[in-house]
């Protein structure tokens, strides 16, 4: 069975921490590897590019690591730490452009399910549906 | 004065534009106010601050060493967006740096502009610092090609780059914080620009002032 790690990259550490627990809610177990690299060293708001490299080998267990974030530096941090990355490590890592929280919850549900790291991000990237036909 | 460019000369510039960002620190605040977050020069002075205590705490073998330890400060501890569009401009500056002749600076220039426009997928004329990097780095290579010496070479460059920032003030942001403005961006001078300009000025006062 897969076990796909999530790496959530956001400005905020307390933002970061509260969506993984939320998403953790939904989990019977904390096999799922969630590892979260957030705000700047000194408690400000910020994202590091080093820091989410560390996460997302951390959250690596051989099957590969979606990683979510959310915006602006959120973006180009987490793209400049994939140059930070072993080559194979690299190849296994997957960007996602879902709505950090509602792609997270997903996300975390499919990946305790086992699922491979696409199936982890497709899940993620339909985070908005519920809401959307809901609303609709 | 030798035309080539060693640890030294790197060093010194590097120390320079730390020097600048920090007086000019709540300027650069001011202008990403009312366009941005209000933290450009917060940002930008904490990754130099921490590139400059990296640099004292294990001092780089050469000017590409430190080029790299420049850009993993900057990538690590500026926080913002122009942490990682800083830090893959030294990084690609490292990679391609050479024997630090006028050619292989103006290439391993080149190469560190090109970094910036690919990593935030920029264009001339979104108001950011690429409209003041590309004009910088054209004028860099244009004086270099015509055999200009590297002290001119870099004055066109930090003259080009200071035009280009000032020609950012009636653009349309699109990119960034300053994107969600739209029309309410135009009239005011883009803070990524503006810190870009300083580069390429202290670029021109520092390199070679032996």
């Amino acid at each position: 069975m897969a076990r796909t790690g999530i790496v959530v990259v956001s400005h905020s550490r307390p933002l970061a921490e509260a969506a993984v627990a939320l998403a953790r809610q939904m989990l019977t177990s904390s096999d799922v590897p969630i590892e979260v690299a957030a705000g700047t060293d000194d408690g400000g708001l910020g994202t590091d590019a080093v820091a989410i490299s560390e996460a997302v080998t951390a959250a690596d267990s051989g099957d590969g690591v979606v990683v979510l974030m959310d915006l602006g530096s959120a973006v180009l941090s987490a793209e400049t730490s994939l140059e930070l990355l072993a080559d194979d490590l690299r190849e296994r890592v997957v960007l996602s452009p879902a709505p950090l929280v509602e792609g997270l919850i997903g996300a975390a549900v499919v990946a305790a399910g086992g699922g491979s790291r696409d199936a982890v991000a497709a899940e993620a990237l339909r985070g908005l549906a519920p809401k959307q036909a809901h609303l609709a | 004065m030798p035309d080539t460019l060693d640890l030294t000369a790197v060093d010194r510039w590097v120390r320079e534009f730390a020097a600048v960002v920090h007086d000019h620190r709540d300027e650069l605040t001011e202008l990403d106010s009312p366009i941005g977050d209000a933290d450009h020069g917060a940002n930008l002075d904490r990754g130099l601050t921490a590139a400059l205590e990296g640099l004292a705490a294990t001092p780089p073998a050469d000017a590409a060493a430190l080029l790299k330890a420049v850009a993993m400060a900057m990538i690590s501890k500026v926080g913002g967006t122009s942490g990682p569009l800083y830090g893959t401009f030294f990084l690609r500056m490292s990679g391609a740096f050479g024997d630090g002749s006028p050619a292989a600076f103006a290439a391993s220039f080149r190469a560190g502009v090109d970094g910036v426009v690919a990593r935030g997928k920029t264009e001339p004329g979104d108001k950011t610092m690429v409209d003041a990097l590309l004009p910088a780095v054209t004028a860099l290579e244009e004086s270099v090609q015509a055999g200009k010496p590297l002290a001119e070479a870099l004055r066109a460059a930090a003259d080009a780059a200071a035009e280009g920032r000032d020609a950012t003030t009636p653009m349309l942001a699109r990119k960034g914080r300053a994107s969600y403005l739209g029309e309410r961006s135009i009239g005011h001078q883009d803070p990524g620009a503006t810190s870009a300009a300083m580069l390429v000025e202290t670029a021109a006062s520092a390199l070679l002032r032996g």
